[in-house]
């Protein structure tokens, strides 16, 4: 899939209608995850009741995979037990840095497959990786995240 | 028209404007990639430009015919690279103006030139209480160094502000100077914004002040002439990537008085006269900031690119690159929802842009598959963004082998954009 269809099938879509955008009233967990070298910035809210995400937002600014990879990434976990929203970070990161074929390998990402194509967009794979990063940092706690540094996806030795 | 017919420059008539499709076919990149199918459409020429076969050639007969290592061996080939890498130095000597050879020092572009400067004179000269000048619309590499500096030495750097349409305010700039300043270091043009600073009035206003002053050249050096002398600045530093040369290219020029009175920068082979434990005596000036092998190779590249540059005349391409950059800024603004960041009445070959509200990460990927190339981030000037209230910009700047049809597709390509968005 080139860059255009990743945008028109998906991107645009969720860049102009956001599922779960905004904040959460006396969220459990939160936390903030910046990728400096783009000036992505967002705020993700949880609410984890016994071991399950109940409630998430996200709120922002960036660019238009950043949100669309958030939105539906808030759509995919809501309702999830904790480890298996942090085995969805884990698979997510694996697709766009190209460790993880979603046609040929068993997962569990479903429509986030569409992301897949990101990996052949090298820029971009922090803007797509951000906020399964900022979700993460909030499930373990950490109140800021960043794509740099330790953090990077895509730092030799990661 | 053959390809051996084309190695020679073009003869420079300054009254006639560039044959671009002549230039063009000098530069074989510009035919031998085609991004995604398309045809490429090269406007990251800021960040870096492209080299034409006359200096691949001329690094081909360095490597082939002339390597060794320089001022070191009595033998042939010692002394052929010796004067191919001196005779660069000359090249540059003669691009900037320069009064003296020995006032170009070669360094791997502005960003070690500027440091260069920071350490062999910031170090030795500035102490705490005195204050360093620079712009709001430098290049980080003309900010950290000095931040390092201050913060070694409790000196304190003072930034002049720019207006809404990204224009250095020159009173205010005037307003700082007192009698604790001990440097100024400012940008001739902008990167992010394309502003010409008013770099002669600004030289002189540190002048007056009795304050050295060191000129990042390395936006102006691809579309401007230079002189140094006419300038009459302290230093002035530029990158050979930015000018058709190779990466790993660049230079100071310094007043020779005050590289006299510079400490080195690094310490090694080639920079001293003579060495015993008790005592090292340094070499003169360029050799006394040049320790250790340089890049001999990309040095003499950097030659041949000034010399293909001069040769085409610098007054032609800036005529080419103005022309050029009026047309993109009318035909930008006439798609509707493009904002230019960067409006001041004097700019170089840069076209910063926001579509609407699409991020500029956005445009720049969506502008790749149709064969544009553009740069989209901060562009090494974040307080730039800051005052633009922007996170980054998508930026075309223009190169002389730029045509008119490459703007056209260009916009063409921003119109889908919007209309992707819309
Ligand atoms: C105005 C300006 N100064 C300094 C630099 C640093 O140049 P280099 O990275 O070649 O050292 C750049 C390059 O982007 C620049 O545009």
């Amino acid at each position: 899939m080139d860059s255009k269809q990743l945008y028109q099938e998906v991107i645009l879509d969720h860049n102009r209608k956001p599922r779960n955008y905004g904040k959460l009233d006396a969220a459990t967990h939160s936390s903030e995850g910046l990728n400096p070298l783009c000036g992505d910035h967002i705020w993700l809210h949880l609410h984890v009741n016994d071991g399950t995400i109940s409630g998430i937002a996200f709120e922002g600014q960036s660019c238009a995979i950043c949100k669309a990879s958030a939105s539906m990434m808030t759509a995919a976990v809501k309702g999830k037990r904790v480890e298996d929203a942090e085995g969805l970070v884990g698979e997510f990161r694996s697709m766009v840095t190209g460790d993880l074929d979603v046609g040929a390998q068993p997962n569990h990402l479903g429509r986030l497959g569409v992301f897949a194509g990101v990996k052949d967009l090298p820029s971009r794979v922090k803007c797509a990786v951000l906020p399964w990063h900022t979700l993460h940092a909030a499930l373990t706690s950490q109140q800021t995240t960043s794509t740099e540094g330790d953090q990077d996806p895509l730092a030799p030795g990661t | 028209m053959t390809v051996q017919a084309l190695r020679q420059p073009p003869a420079g008539d300054a009254t006639k404007p560039l044959d671009v499709e002549r230039i063009r076919a000098d530069f074989p990149i510009l035919t031998n990639v085609r991004p995604h199918g398309k045809p490429l459409v090269f406007l990251d020429n800021a960040a870096s430009s492209q080299m034409p076969q006359q200096v691949i050639d001329r690094l081909v007969r360095y490597q082939t015919h002339e390597h060794a290592n320089i001022h070191r061996g009595v033998h042939y080939l010692s002394e052929t690279a010796t004067r191919a890498y001196e005779q660069a130095r000359i090249s540059v000597q003669r691009f900037l103006n320069a009064r003296e050879d020995r006032e170009i020092i070669f360094t791997t572009g502005t960003t070690e030139a500027i440091n260069l400067v920071m350490h062999g004179y910031g170090r030795r000269f500035i102490g705490a209480g005195d204050e360093i000048i620079i712009t709001y619309m430098e290049h980080h590499s003309n900010i950290v160094p000095w931040q390092m500096l201050c913060e070694e030495k409790g000196a304190v750097l003072k930034v002049a502000p720019i207006d809404d349409s990204g224009e250095l305010i020159v009173e205010e700039y005037e307003k700082l100077f007192n009698a604790r300043t001990k440097f100024a270091a400012v940008t001739h043009v902008s990167n992010a914004l394309g502003t010409i600073t008013p770099i002669k009035h600004l030289i002189d206003v540190a002048h007056s002040h009795g304050v050295p002053i060191l000129v990042d050249g390395a936006q102006a050096t691809p579309h401007l002439p230079v002189d140094v002398q006419a300038l009459d600045c302290d230093f002035y530093c530029f990158s050979g990537h930015k000018v058709c040369g190779p990466t790993g290219s660049g230079a100071l020029y310094g007043k020779a008085a005050l590289l006299e009175k510079m400490q080195p920068f690094k310490g090694g082979g080639d920079m001293i006269l003579s060495v015993t434990f008790e005592k090292t005596t340094y070499n003169t000036i360029p050799h006394k900031f040049e320790a250790g092998t340089p890049p001999i190779a990309p040095m003499i590249g950097l030659g041949a690119a000034l010399d293909y540059l001069s040769a085409i005349g610098m007054d032609r391409i800036a005529a080419h690159e103005e022309a050029l950059l009026a047309y993109a800024t009318e035909r930008m603004l006439e798609v509707g929802g493009v904002r230019i960041i960067g409006t001041a009445r004097h700019k170089a070959a840069v076209l910063s842009f926001y579509v609407g509200e699409v991020h500029p990460h956005d445009v720049g990927t969506l502008l790749d598959e149709d064969g544009v190339a553009v740069r989209t981030g901060h562009h090494c000037a974040q307080p730039v963004m800051q005052r633009f209230r922007v996170p980054a910009t998508a930026r075309a700047s223009f190169a002389l082998y730029n045509t008119h049809a490459e703007v056209d597709a260009l916009v063409a390509a921003v119109v889908k954009v919007r209309d992707m968005f819309a």
